[in-house]
């Protein structure tokens, strides 16, 4: 019951507490760019959900066997090179290069992958994917873990469930931040916004008036974990 | 097309105002709001960002003849990456404190529209000098549009400018604006403002050239 309620306790607070968008302020270039219409930012929502699991669960394995302090990888190669070097092994310096590498490559493995076998979804959703590699959300789920995993006490550490959980259920949360706003937005096209604010500016009073009611959600966590970590 | 290259300190001064990459060209938007809760968190970071955007651009300018067209952007980021993990380093040893407060925001410099925009557009094509007046332009525009959005935020949200009380003791804080909403809500203002600014210096302009 533990083991599902932390993991209940992870996905609330991505998705609704602490929205990618609304709290975190990442993946705002595709919120305001690409949420004029429904149908365009659930593409987007998405495609960035996808890439964003797929990129987790690349950097939890990068990050747990290589990169944290004393991660066995990097251990059994110092041994190999010469035995008794192995007490402090430390690569955590080079997370963010390689951070960056795997979200790029994945990017394009997914892109051609889904253009040969999935032509349809393709054609939907296929634009935004080159977009993705510069979206801060991704790189800002990596971080997170990166957190969880190399920075945590040897009992605290995440696993691959509670990575891919963040992840997943931050990534819809980002589709739900924009699909509301692009749900706002096209009614918007009929009211009488003041001529100097269309555009980004009236985007952003909305944004900051959305975040205002997401900000109701604070505290929910506490409760939570009261119900469900008995 | 135009046959007229700017000259580097027209370039310079494009990035500051004319072409401020906040307000003109809606990049590098998530540390805009993200760390401008204070004037002191938003001054570290647009030093931050201007030291990595100034070395990459550098950088970029130096290698521009030995890059491949589909190659480039991953050699950018990968420039930008270092380099950020070099102000990140920096950050944690003389700064601790700042550095634990802008948290995550210091390593998401790496996806800071902002830089690749500028190595793609700019330095991957021009001279070093040339490059590095560029981005030392766009790095002042990014402070400038950082500590605007900064010192209406602390002000009234906390009350104070860098730190200092500057509001009279009656004042009640606004929390909201040091809150996310906040961001939101004093970005689409500013942003509002500018617009009205830049509408009203050009009917001015079409005016005086009609007379």
């Amino acid at each position: 019951m533990d083991w599902i309620g932390s993991l209940v306790l992870i996905a609330v607070g991505a998705m609704l507490i602490n929205n990618f968008v609304l709290y975190y302020f990442v993946g705002i270039c595709p919120f305001i760019g690409v949420s004029r219409r429904v149908d365009m930012a659930f593409g987007m929502g998405l495609a960035v959900t996808f890439v964003i699991s797929i990129a987790a669960l690349l950097s939890w394995a990068f990050t747990y066997f290589l990169l944290r302090p004393n991660a066995p990888l990097a251990v059994a190669v110092w041994e190999a090179v010469s035995p008794g070097s192995a007490a402090n092994v430390d690569l955590s310096i080079l997370s963010y290069i390689i951070y960056i590498f795997v979200i790029a490559s994945s990017v394009q493995f997914v892109e051609m992958y889904v253009r040969k076998f999935f032509p349809a979804l393709y054609k939907s959703f296929g634009i935004f994917l080159p977009l993705i590699t510069t979206n801060c959300a991704i790189l800002f789920a990596c971080l997170e873990i990166l957190k969880r995993v190399a920075g945590a006490k040897p009992a605290e550490v995440w696993g691959l469930h509670q990575a891919l959980t963040l992840a997943l259920f931050g990534g819809l949360g980002f589709t739900l931040a924009i699909v509301l706003m692009a749900g706002i937005r096209e009614e918007l096209d009929f009211a009488d916004v003041p001529v100097h604010l269309r555009g980004a500016g009236i985007t952003f009073i909305v944004a900051g008036i959305l975040a205002l009611a997401f900000m109701g959600f604070t505290g929910v966590d506490r409760s939570l974990a009261a119900v469900l970590l008995r | 097309m135009s046959a007229h290259q700017p000259t580097a300190a027209e370039r310079f001064l494009q990035g500051i105002i004319p072409e401020n990459p906040i307000y003109r060209q809606l990049l590098g938007l998530c540390p805009t709001l993200a760390v401008t809760n204070g004037m002191r968190a938003a001054m570290t970071m647009a030093g931050a960002t201007a030291f990595v955007l100034i070395c990459a651009s550098v950088l970029t300018s130096l290698i521009r003849g030995l890059l491949k067209p589909h190659l480039r952007i991953l050699v950018f980021t990968l420039t930008i990456a270092a380099f950020v993990t070099i102000a990140d380093r920096f950050l944690a040893a003389y700064m601790y404190a700042m550095s634990k407060q802008l948290g995550p925001y210091i390593p998401l410099i790496i996806v800071n529209c902002i830089i690749i925009s500028r190595c793609e557009v700019c330095s991957s094509k021009q001279g070093v000098f040339t490059a590095a007046a560029d981005a030392g332009g766009v790095s002042l525009g990014f402070a400038l549009a950082l500590a605007s959005i900064a010192t209406v935020r602390e002000i009234l949200g906390a009350g104070t400018w860098f730190g200092l009380r500057v509001m009279p003791a009656v004042w009640p804080d606004w929390v909201v604006m040091v809150l996310p909403p906040g961001a939101f809500l004093t970005l689409g203002l500013l942003l509002g403002g500018a617009n009205w600014i830049r509408a009203a210096r050009e009917k001015r302009r079409g005016a005086s050239r009609a007379a």
